[in-house]
């Protein structure tokens, strides 16, 4: 069977499970006994297994499958999470992104076995001393072919489902279960899913299924769903029709005893509470056969069965996210599109505006319209492109937990603002500054447990990620309660590689001398070890962080630890900006940035150390004249009362001098191309309505 | 700066492969009372000069940038960066928008675009090279057409110009 055309969704897919499970290994670490996160580790290491036998990676298959076996054995409370097993399962989930890359790379999941691996799982099965047969009662579990027996019996009913088989019962008609297991490389469960159920219906009434027939139409269900049918037929007669549909391997069935069934749930009512407490005495298959949320909504589940059945299936049903997956080339040329219309609006407008006298008022109302149209298609167009960063910063708490270790250190990542959404771009390239941070805040950053005693710190080192959006910026922050950086070392460093002369260093600031870190080969580690201290990083963060037009600074108090914070715009092709005029040139300055619009007339600026500074609302605020900047001649007499655009980056306030205001525009971003590099404060230039050539201001480097 | 021009250079390869007398093709311009030729493969488009929006705090001869259909484009006064006066601009001046390899497209002002010329290979004459000399830096071979003298353009000093 040719499975090709669907490796990417496999890989897509797998990455979302084993980032998922290392997410869940790690809560588990830390709370060994939470049921719903061995559950959902379960479920995901199930899925992994089905996908990766559908799409014949025997190896992978082989190795989940046991990895499944582990889980599901602690999910019967056979045997306890240890941290050795915490350690060996993180290295499964290592050698299956192996796997995976492998697959990415050649198609082919390569040939390493990985046996001892297996055997170190098998080790923690046998050292549970519990019985293997323990492992069929688990629901779905990977002996499907031994499991099914009792599936049927662990279909919870509701009240007007006992009512329905208790009528159909006297009215002398049979009721069954079946269980129905597709084969393994059948790639169309769903339709012949819908085959089976078809042959059944022409022969009874289907009254429950598990999965529920929605789950089973849209694929949400392993190998094998269980059915309840009311007949007048046979059971082997039915079973013989379901048979029929071809791709099914096996079909079971037995009659429905109704007073099972029926103490079976109050029975699981009742023994619900002591059931929790003793979780790991051999209870009865048809409790063991309960999902194990069951326990979890006992409480309920004695005051209300009916709805603790409803809560008890509720996670398997994860909610359906109706998404495509969508080429970011496609996206890319339709935004290329979106820009090119808002440029066509804008030249109607200034078309518009410069006929005033003979345009009628309903041409105004139009292109009114058609901009409230082109400015909602941009949004969301822009909102297509936006993810969270949770996609990348979820790997972040497994690799500290690695560093941990590996460092002999004892640390805690707190990570805040994972939903932030930046544009996919970006949210793709900024991984690894952030990683090359975090790993220098845990080597570098945080001190020694020794160390910290002295300074009277909590033995366990913090280490903070935080991403919110401010403005049209996010920003992103790794903040460390460590060190911090001695900048002494630091400019010692520097002047003995004769970066800056000892007369430089004199009169450098400290937050000057931090910014020689981010030169390259700058670094000030005494050792270097596997982690970080080799001297790249800090450089390629910076250029990194750059290229997205983005910046990172540091701040830093010498043994009370750094804030490494980097900005980054929210979009980068079309942004609402501000145009201003300076002498005749026209300039537009990103809204983002903009705090305020000051009228301030000339006796109101005060001279700081031969700088134009003025006083506004209690911040004394440095005055920046754009047209000596950009080197024109005002149009303005000194003694008219200027205009001052007030902006802002991070905490620090300046105001720009302009000649007179247009107004607030849509603007599209053009890169002034390779050929022009020198001039820091552009940032780019924009088409105006008319043809015209705006430059961009960038109001960061002005500051 | 690099001596070989691209036509040139692709007049060595071609002579070294076929070894048959080559012709290309040269846009004729003027600057001033002299005549220069422009190898066509590197021509995009030539337009009408048009506003020219300045970049501050740029050389001289960086004269600004320009809408090209939507896509911003550095414009070049090929007469300052020769030392000559400064442009006049008339109804006969041009831009000559170049696409080279490593820049992307860069403009060119000239006073006014004359003819196509075809010139063979052994037309074509490399000429020294002269650090002292601005103007002659930026040509690097002269051809022979009807009895004229072309200056023809290396345009790879062009492009590695104030990077």
């Amino acid at each position: 069977m040719d499975v090709s055309q669907y490796l990417e969704i496999f890989l897509d897919e797998t990455k979302e499970h084993l980032q998922n499970l290392n997410t869940r290994i790690l809560e588990l670490e830390a709370d060994p006994e939470g049921e719903d996160t061995v559950n959902e580790i379960f479920r995901a290491a199930h899925s992994l297994k089905g996908m990766a036998g559908t799409m014949g990676y025997k190896r992978m298959q082989n190795l989940t499958h046991d990895m499944e076996n582990v889980f599901s054995e602690v999910r019967n409370g056979n045997i306890k999470v240890q941290p050795e097993m915490i350690d060996v399962l993180f290295q499964c989930l290592d050698a299956l992104e192996e796997y995976t890359d492998n697959i990415q790379n050649t198609a082919d999941e390569g040939t390493n076995d990985n046996e001892g691996l297996i055997r170190q799982l098998n080790d923690i099965m046998n050292g549970s001393g519990a019985d293997g047969a323990k492992e069929e009662s688990a629901p779905a579990a990977s002996a499907v072919v031994s499991s099914d027996a009792a599936k049927w019996d662990s279909i919870a009913l509701d009240e007007s489902q006992i009512n329905v088989i208790k009528e159909a019962q006297k009215q002398g008609k049979k009721v069954y279960g079946i269980n129905v297991v597709i084969q393994e490389n059948c790639i169309l469960k769903a339709a012949r899913a819908f085959l089976v159920f078809k042959a059944v219906e022409e022969m009874g009434e289907i009254i429950v299924s598990e999965p529920s027939a929605q789950n089973v139409e849209d694929e949400k269900f392993d190998r094998d769903f269980t059915l309840i049918v009311l007949t007048d037929a046979e059971l082997e007669d039915l079973i013989t029709a379901s048979e029929s549909v071809s791709e099914i391997e096996k079909v079971n069935g037995a009659p429905i005893e109704l007073e099972n069934n029926d103490s079976r749930k109050t029975e699981a009512a009742a023994k619900a509470e002591p059931e929790e407490k003793a979780a790991e005495t051999p209870a009865p298959v048809a409790n063991a056969a309960a999902p194990v949320p069951a326990a979890t909504a006992a409480p309920a589940a004695a005051a209300e069965p009916a709805k603790a059945d409803a809560k008890k299936q509720a996670p398997a049903k994860p909610v359906v996210n109706r998404t495509v997956r969508v080429d970011i080339e496609k996206l890319d040329s339709l935004m290329n599109l979106v820009s090119e219309l808002i440029i066509a609006k804008n030249s109607l407008v200034s078309a518009s505006s410069q006929e005033q006298t003979n345009t009628s008022s309903a041409f105004n109302e139009h292109v009114e319209y058609l901009e409230q149209v082109t400015t909602s298609l941009h949004e969301s167009v822009m909102k297509v492109r936006m993810v969270p960063i949770e996609n990348v910063v979820n790997k972040f708490p497994r690799m500290i937990r690695d560093l941990s270790k590996k460092l002999g250190k004892k640390m805690e990542l707190y990570m805040s603002g994972e939903e932030t959404e930046l544009d996919r771009t970006v949210v793709d390239e900024i991984g690894d500054p952030l990683m090359h941070l975090l790993r220098n805040a845990a080597d570098h950053g945080l001190e020694s447990a020794e160390v910290r005693a002295e300074r009277g710190k909590s033995a366990v080192g913090s280490i903070f990620l935080d991403a919110y959006q401010d403005g049209n910026t996010v920003v992103i922050e790794v903040r460390d309660d460590g060190n911090g950086i001695d900048s002494e070392a630091v400019k010692n460093k520097a002047i003995e590689r004769g970066t800056i002369t000892p007369e430089q260093a004199a009169s450098m600031t400290d937050k000057e001398i931090n910014n020689l870190l981010f030169l390259p080969s700058f670094s000030t580690a005494k050792q270097v070890t596997d982690v970080s201290g080799r001297g790249v990083g800090l450089d390629v963060v910076k250029s990194k962080i750059e290229s997205l037009s983005g910046e990172v600074e540091v701040k830093s108090k010498l043994g009370e630890g750094s804030t490494w914070t980097i900005r980054l715009p929210l979009t980068l092709a079309i942004i609402q900006a501000l145009m201003v005029v300076v002498g005749n040139e026209k300039y537009a300055i990103s809204l983002g940035s903009i705090q305020t619009l000051e009228d301030i007339s000339p006796s109101d600026i005060k001279l700081v150390q031969n700088k134009e500074v003025i006083y506004l609302r209690g911040a004394v605020t440095p005055l920046i004249r754009l047209n000596e900047v950009l080197g024109v001649e005002s149009k303005k007499s000194p003694d008219e009362n200027l205009i001052v655009v007030i902006v802002k980056k991070g905490d620090k306030m300046a105001g720009l001098v302009i000649d007179e205001l247009i107004g607030q525009q849509e603007i599209v971003i053009k890169s002034l191309g390779r050929y022009i590099r020198q001039c820091k404060f552009i940032s780019g230039a924009t088409i105006l309505g008319d043809g015209e050539i705006a430059l961009i201001l960038d109001a960061n480097v002005l500051i | 700066m690099e001596l070989g021009t691209n036509a040139v250079r692709n007049l060595a390869d071609e002579e070294e492969n076929k070894n048959a007398v080559e012709s290309i093709q040269f846009i004729v311009i003027r600057l001033g009372d002299e005549q220069y030729g422009i190898d066509i493969r590197m021509i995009d488009n030539i337009t009408k000069m048009q506003a020219i929006t300045r970049i501050p705090k740029m050389p001289a001869y960086l004269k600004g940038v320009i809408n090209m259909r939507g896509d911003v484009i550095p414009v070049i006064s090929i007469r300052l960066k020769m030392g000559l006066p400064a442009d006049e601009i008339t109804k006969s001046t041009r831009i000559i928008v170049l696409k080279l390899e490593q820049e992307g497209m860069v403009g060119l002002i000239v006073d006014e675009v004359k003819e196509v010329v075809t010139l063979f290979t052994n037309e074509i004459e490399k000429i020294a090279y002269n650090a002292k000399d601005e103007k002659a830096n930026l040509i690097n071979a002269v051809g022979k057409h009807n009895g004229e003298l072309i200056s023809l353009f290396d345009l790879s000093a062009i492009s590695l110009e104030g990077n």
